[in-house]
């Protein structure tokens, strides 16, 4: 570990993004607290944003994209911090499947984020400090309530479709699931109705990662000036193995050796993969703080949303009228194909509306961020059908 | 799952059984074709199920409510009574247990509906006397040991399983090789002779 290279971004910066982003932000003031799962009520609290296109007179043409475990409301736009573009501007924008020309797309920092939510980064106006480990739990469910009460602030009863992957997609089966009605059409991808031990055996390494630096400081490192660096680098480096497959890692980096001719016998990043990990370790620590790493997986690891209907998934979809797409990838094995089968066998159970498609890729998880035209496909499809369905397009 | 793509005839008399409005699952629905017909023509509240990823994809992409599984393992998944109409096109001969995946149909569905080509056509009959080998037609394009059509039956062995799982033949309706009906009022027996495709609406 001795060859990281120095952050361009500093913690400054990315704290300052915590308290003072570059979104708009929604107030919930002390009128309108949210209850969490956890038992505790949150309040006062913020919910960060980004919207793009306009809401109709009606207000029935807005889509919510719902951001994965590291991303956030960014979606379509330059990136306050890395200066990258938008995450999914792939699929997101003018004359894309999700048409900002034809569709309000509104998409916010969740709730335990470190974009301008609140989140552990954020300050406890109780304390004046940044609440730290002092945050509840934050659960899926409470960033959907979340969220909920952010479309009601811009007077929207029902969206016309909600849109997310990995854990964005567990916000969209939540979305589904407990506010029904407010929801025409869901696309999950690459996702699950569960986290699975597997990945529950992940989350746990990189959280453990995390704490065992000694610059976390029991979470106190803002109000300390350190950062651990070195733990959510390795967690992030644990992580990103699982969003990609044996297959892609293998094609783009075999066993080649990075800048060398030989190996070193030594323990410097020799090998390409190496190298690249470490990169996208420190990376990852200039936009991410890792408090907020520890609250995104604990919500992940959290989800089930069979045992929250006594084990029984098609019950938390009875009755819905929401129309479905589900997307997996077959080299998906994060969220494998098996498990978007689960949740199409349970809605086929429940008299659902489904759709369900498998893309083929050798990219792994990360696919449904990727170029790849055969999702994009389905989703124009499906959005143009809904959108038909709803009367925001001509037949 | 659906095999047969070279001659789909059956979609018209498929569609002329289903009332407008009905809610509709197509076992085997290939690329979401007659899905899009029962939509466009009859205004159905469709669904489809495919085997092959493709079909999916294309039927997806078509805006249809299509997911992939098989005839044979996934039909458990849906409630009783959950359809007014399964259809089952050119889709039966290749399951791997017809007569479970037609009982499963008229479980799901108030009615079924079930095409399927006939082995019992006389040019089939002609083709295996003369030859003395699996027929290969135009229509069933498919040597003996690639075809994935497993369970060819004749018309009468169709009726004959209607019978053993106690369904009703409400309409059946005989294609001859040029894709007309064939009269009405005829025996099985001639239909089974003429008939080049059957569709029949079955109910419990």
């Amino acid at each position: 570990m001795t060859k990281f290279s120095n952050p361009s971004a500093s913690p400054d910066q990315r704290s300052q993004e915590a308290t003072n982003p570059h979104s708009p932000v929604v107030e919930f003031g002390a009128d309108k607290p949210l209850h969490l799962d956890s038992g505790v009520v949150l309040s006062p609290f913020r919910i960060a944003y980004q919207s793009y296109g306009t809401l109709n007179a009606d207000k029935s043409n807005a889509i919510l994209i719902c951001h994965a475990l590291t991303g956030d409301q960014h979606v379509a736009n330059v990136h306050p911090v890395t200066g990258k573009n938008g995450w999914w501007e792939t699929l997101v924008g003018p004359g894309k499947p999700i048409d900002t020309d034809r569709f309000f797309v509104l998409c916010s920092n969740v709730l335990g984020g470190c974009l301008g939510s609140t989140g552990p980064a954020s300050i406890n106006p109780e304390t004046g400090k940044p609440y730290a480990l002092d945050l509840s739990i934050i659960t899926i469910a409470d960033m959907v309530r979340a969220q909920a009460m952010l479309v009601d602030h811009f007077g929207i009863k029902q969206l016309f479709a909600v849109v997310g992957g990995s854990m964005g997609g567990m916000q969209v089966l939540e979305w589904a699931s407990s506010h029904s009605d407010r929801v025409f059409a869901a696309v999950a991808i690459a996702t699950g109705a569960r986290h699975s031990s597997q990945n529950i055996a992940f989350h746990e390494v990189g959280r453990q990662a995390v704490m065992a630096d000694p610059e976390w400081r029991e979470g106190r490192y803002l109000e300390e000036g350190t950062i651990p660096r070195k733990g959510l680098s390795v967690a992030r480096m644990a992580a990103h193995i699982t969003y990609l497959s044996e297959t892609a890692l293998h094609r783009k980096f075999g066993r080649n050796l990075q800048d060398r001719q030989n190996v070193t016998f030594g323990f410097d990043a020799d090998f390409q993969i190496e190298s690249y990990l470490r990169h996208q370790g420190m990376s990852f620590v200039e936009r991410f703080d890792p408090n907020s790493y520890l609250y995104m997986t604990r919500a992940m690891d959290y989800f089930d949303l069979a045992a929250e209907h006594e084990g029984r998934l098609a019950d938390a979809f009875a009755g819905s009228k929401t129309r479905f797409c589900i997307v997996s990838f077959t080299s998906d094995w994060l969220f494998p194909t098996s498990e978007s089968r689960t949740v199409a066998h349970a809605l086929n159970a429940a008299g659902a509306s489904v759709s369900f498609v498998e893309i083929e890729t050798d990219r792994g998880h990360d696919a449904f961020l990727l170029d790849e035209p055969e999702m994009f496909s389905a989703i124009n499809g499906f959005i143009r059908s809904a959108a038909r369905a709803r009367g925001l397009l001509q037949p | 799952m659906s095999v047969n793509t070279t001659s789909r005839v059956d979609f018209d008399v498929i569609a002329s059984l289903v009332n407008p409005g009905a809610r509709v699952l197509d076992v085997g629905c290939g690329d979401g074709e007659l899905l899009e017909l029962l939509q466009n023509t009859k205004n159905v509240d469709g669904r489809g199920v495919e085997l092959s990823q493709k079909g999916v994809n294309e039927s997806v992409a078509r805006g249809l409510s299509v997911i992939q599984g098989d005839a044979d393992s996934d039909l458990k998944y849906y409630p009783d009574a959950g359809f007014d109409y399964v259809i089952l096109s050119q889709t039966l001969q290749a399951t791997r247990n017809p007569k479970n995946v037609l009982t499963e149909l008229l479980r799901i569905g108030e009615k079924a509906i079930v095409s399927f080509p006939n082995f019992g056509h006389w040019r089939m009959r002609a083709s295996l006397l003369v030859n003395g080998r699996m027929p290969v037609t135009e229509e069933l394009p498919y040597s003996w040991y690639d075809t994935p059509n497993i369970h060819f039956c004749t018309i009468n062995d169709f009726v004959d399983m209607t019978r053993e799982i106690g369904a009703q033949v409400e309409t059946a309706v005989a294609l001859n090789a040029f894709g007309q009906r064939i009269g009405f009022n005829m025996p099985w027996g001639f239909w089974n002779l003429f008939g080049q495709q059957a569709v029949f609406l079955l109910r419990r």
